[in-house]
């Protein structure tokens, strides 16, 4: 717990800056557009349907497409700017909607007497209109400060720190007091600038200008504070830390924090995390420089990004082509194959595979209109499950997607049959389950190897000399071995990878 | 003066004021009557520009009321209404001084004026800091009417003002304008379509009919020379009414069982 306290100030700043930033873009966005809005007819169909299509798209999603959509426009396309693009975007809806909705409903007979009185178009907006529209108009506020405060726990995955960390990593790494954490400082980061937003109205109508002054030096403080870290990060540095990538599952937050601990150690340079990207944004945003190293596996590489359905191409040609492919098409080096692989398997409980007598995938074939599989969020969706389908003629009872941890435990209760196990997962043994064998080998390869952009490693190639130091250092039975003492035993992905690095060091200096 | 010629509003194809020619000397107050559809808050809308007409013209003093853009008009011209608008975000001292606040005038003669104006429309001084919701419907409409003459207004239009109220408020009320405009001189116009309110208010008397000018004349003119049988319906109305409220008594009198 303390541990995970000790992030919460890194967390919690960068929560802030994607919250109010969004926040006052939003606001800056669709108060004028309200307005506009009310004033000329034919702008209120077009600009309050596309804002509620937005909002209609799920908000994991919305973060997502920006991804690729700042990809394509050249635009950095992982980190702050795919988060804050999102949740500005996701916020208009509520304000602009308040904003028509408050002004359009003010008495006819109070805004004939604003014109009656002799109030400019302006005078009437700024002193009638907008003053009575105000409680609607706030409330559409605090409608979009607890949507994007929550919906910002989503940037996870699209390489942007926010308090998402806490609650992406500790539920892969089933550490949930981390979880915890994640939302109970969301939560009350929600209720704080609900509460702000709230008094600054109640101080206006009530014209208590102690508590106006009180809320707003608060406001400008937090504005202040979160523009001040904003900037200190955007100022370039000579030389900034080595920025490793993680997926968001527990192999890949042990290897990223070894790689990053291997690194200090051997060069002496900084590093810091990406944590929790999305399979596919991971790649694109080495591709796109956004981060410098992360590790894929290449059976991923080749089904996914190479587009490659052959079987029974072996471990090192599937290596091999893998390389080419990235230094040609992509300028992505592959600098070590870490000496593991961690493969997609068919995996069933041990006791089913001794009474079925289950080796091989091809014993599920006559039974698969009985069985039911459970498959991470991409599975079913893989070429790799195409492939076992296709090669096997196998087709099963029923395909549930769920959450890559808690898929194990939903085998060995039996909820489902089968699931598409990962071979380096300590899971497999401590669970009781038994890996069947690809007999006809659908399944590629899946070499984990350590892929850095091209560019970084002309850049510093010190970094990159120590990271073709790991080549086939990691066996299948440590990598397991590691993956268990944090999925199972509680143990911290940081503490695991610095157990790690120790070992590599002493065998180092041993020989 | 006000001089209307050959005023006329149009919506597509329907006509709602036709041609209407009036004039409204210093110092007169003219009430134009007539039911509803007849016209008669168009026109009045169409002197202080709230709504523009189709074609024809106003002029005050001589001067079309189109040389000025339309909040500088508004602002040298007193507008009341039947549902009032006082602003509700507004203390009753900030709605009435709302036009010399427009014109710049500076705290100490807005308070000044506020004074004075709610001395003038009869209400206590300690309301100037109560919220519109605080007040009465009658009360309202005397901050209304102050808010109305508060930049020293050279015309005052009045569009049904006191049709909302009780009977007893709305003669308190009638009593008090005729009072204000005698002592003010004010030039002004009063929509109303209650035939005793015209005659009591009214120097003259203009009867509007599906946007046509039907008569205008003084209320005796009116009374003992109708233009045609609707006037001379109108005018009777009073009268018509009385003689049935005296016809119920005389039964009730007789014995008759009181509703």
């Amino acid at each position: 717990m303390t541990q995970q306290l000790s992030l919460l100030p890194a967390y919690l700043t960068a929560h802030l800056q994607l919250t109010l930033l969004a926040l006052l873009c939003s606001t800056a966005v669709s108060l004028p557009l309200g307005v506009a809005i009310t004033r000329v007819a034919w702008l209120g169909r077009p600009a309050l349907g596309a804002a509620a299509i937005i909002q209609t798209i799920p908000s994991l999603a919305l973060l997502a497409v920006m991804v690729p959509t700042l990809a394509a426009l050249q635009l950095q396309s992982i980190g702050f700017l795919p988060a804050f693009i999102g949740l500005t975007l996701y916020g208009v809806l509520p304000i602009l909607r308040n904003t028509v909705t408050g002004i359009s409903e003010v008495n006819p007979a109070i805004k004939e007497a604003a014109r009656a009185v002799g109030m400019t178009p302006g005078q009437q907006l700024r002193q009638v209109e907008l003053p009575l529209a105000m409680p609607v108009i706030v409330a559409g506020l605090r409608t979009a400060t607890v949507w994007t405060v929550g919906v910002a726990t989503l940037s996870t995955p699209v390489g942007a720190t926010s308090l998402g960390n806490y609650i992406f990593s500790g539920l892969q790494t089933r550490n949930y007091a981390a979880v915890l954490v994640g939302c109970v400082a969301s939560a009350s980061l929600a209720l704080l600038l609900d509460g702000l937003v709230r008094g600054l109205e109640v101080g206006i109508r009530h014209r208590r200008t102690r508590q106006v002054v009180g809320v707003v030096s608060v406001m400008i403080a937090l504005y202040a504070y979160t523009g001040a870290t904003l900037a200190l990060s955007l100022v370039p540095s000579d030389e900034h830390p080595v920025r490793i990538g993680a997926k968001g599952f527990t192999e890949q937050y042990i290897l990223a924090s070894l790689l990053g601990q291997w690194i200090t150690h051997e060069t002496g340079h900084p590093s810091t995390q990406m944590q929790s990207l999305g399979s596919m944004v991971a790649f694109d945003a080495l591709a796109a420089g956004d981060i410098d190293v992360y590790v894929d596996y290449s059976g991923t590489l080749w089904a996914h990004v190479m587009r490659r359905t052959s079987i029974g191409v072996s471990r090192a040609e599937v290596l091999s082509e893998v390389s080419q492919f990235l230094t040609d098409e992509h300028d992505i080096d592959v600098v070590a194959a870490l000496g593991f692989e961690n493969a997609y398997a068919v995996a069933a409980r041990a006791t089913d595979a001794d009474r079925l007598a289950l080796t091989a995938i091809s014993d599920l074939v006559p039974l698969g209109s009985t069985l039911s599989m459970g498959g991470d969020f991409e599975f079913f969706s893989r070429p790799e499950w195409v492939a076992i389908q296709d090669t096997y003629g196998l087709a099963l009872a029923e395909e549930r997607t769920m959450d890559a941890a808690l898929m194990y435990q939903a085998v060995a209760e039996g909820a489902v049959d089968l699931i598409s196990a990962y071979t380096t997962d300590g899971r497999i043994t401590a669970y009781d389950l038994r890996v069947l064998d690809d007999d006809r080998g659908a399944i590629p390869p899946y070499d984990a190897v350590v892929l850095v952009n091209t560019a970084f490693t002309l850049d510093r190639p010190d970094v990159a000399a120590a990271l073709r130091r790991l080549d086939g250092v990691i066996t299948v039975e440590a990598m397991r071995r590691m993956n268990l003492a944090v999925d199972e035993q509680g143990e911290d992905p940081d503490r695991v990878a610095a157990d790690f690095v120790d070992q590599l060091r002493r065998e180092a200096d041993g020989s | 003066m006000i001089e209307l010629q050959r005023l006329t509003k149009r919506y597509d194809k329907q006509v709602v004021v036709n041609e209407l020619s009036l004039q409204i000397a210093e110092g007169e107050l003219l009430v134009l009557l007539g039911g509803s559809g007849s016209g008669k808050t168009t026109t009045l809308k169409m002197i202080n520009r709230l709504i523009e007409p189709s074609s024809g013209s106003v002029q005050l003093d001589g001067q079309d009321v189109r040389a000025l853009p339309p909040h500088e008009l508004r602002r040298q011209i007193g507008y009341t209404f039947q549902q009032v608008g006082l602003f509700p975000h507004m203390s009753v001292a900030e709605n009435i001084a709302v036009t010399p606040s427009l014109v710049g005038w500076g705290a100490t003669d807005r308070v000044r004026r506020v004074n004075e104006l709610l001395d003038l429309v009869e209400l206590p001084r300690e309301i100037r800091n109560r919220r519109p919701d605080q007040l009465s419907g009658g009360q309202q409409q005397r901050v209304g009417v102050a808010r109305a003459l508060a930049a020293h207004p050279r015309v005052m239009l009045l569009d049904e003002p006191f049709a909302a109220l009780d009977p007893l408020t709305r003669q308190h009320l009638q009593e008090s304008l005729t009072r204000i405009r005698r002592e003010l001189r004010l030039t002004a116009v009063f929509v109303t379509h209650d035939m005793v309110e015209a005659l009591v208010l009214g120097d003259r008397i203009a009867v509007m009919q599906t946007g046509a000018l039907v008569q205008v004349g003084t209320p005796t003119t009116l009374m003992h020379h109708p233009a045609d049988d609707y006037v001379r319906q109108l005018l009777d109305t009073p009268r018509r009414e009385a003689r049935v409220v005296d016809a119920l008594l005389a039964d009730t009198e007789k014995g008759g069982s009181p509703r």
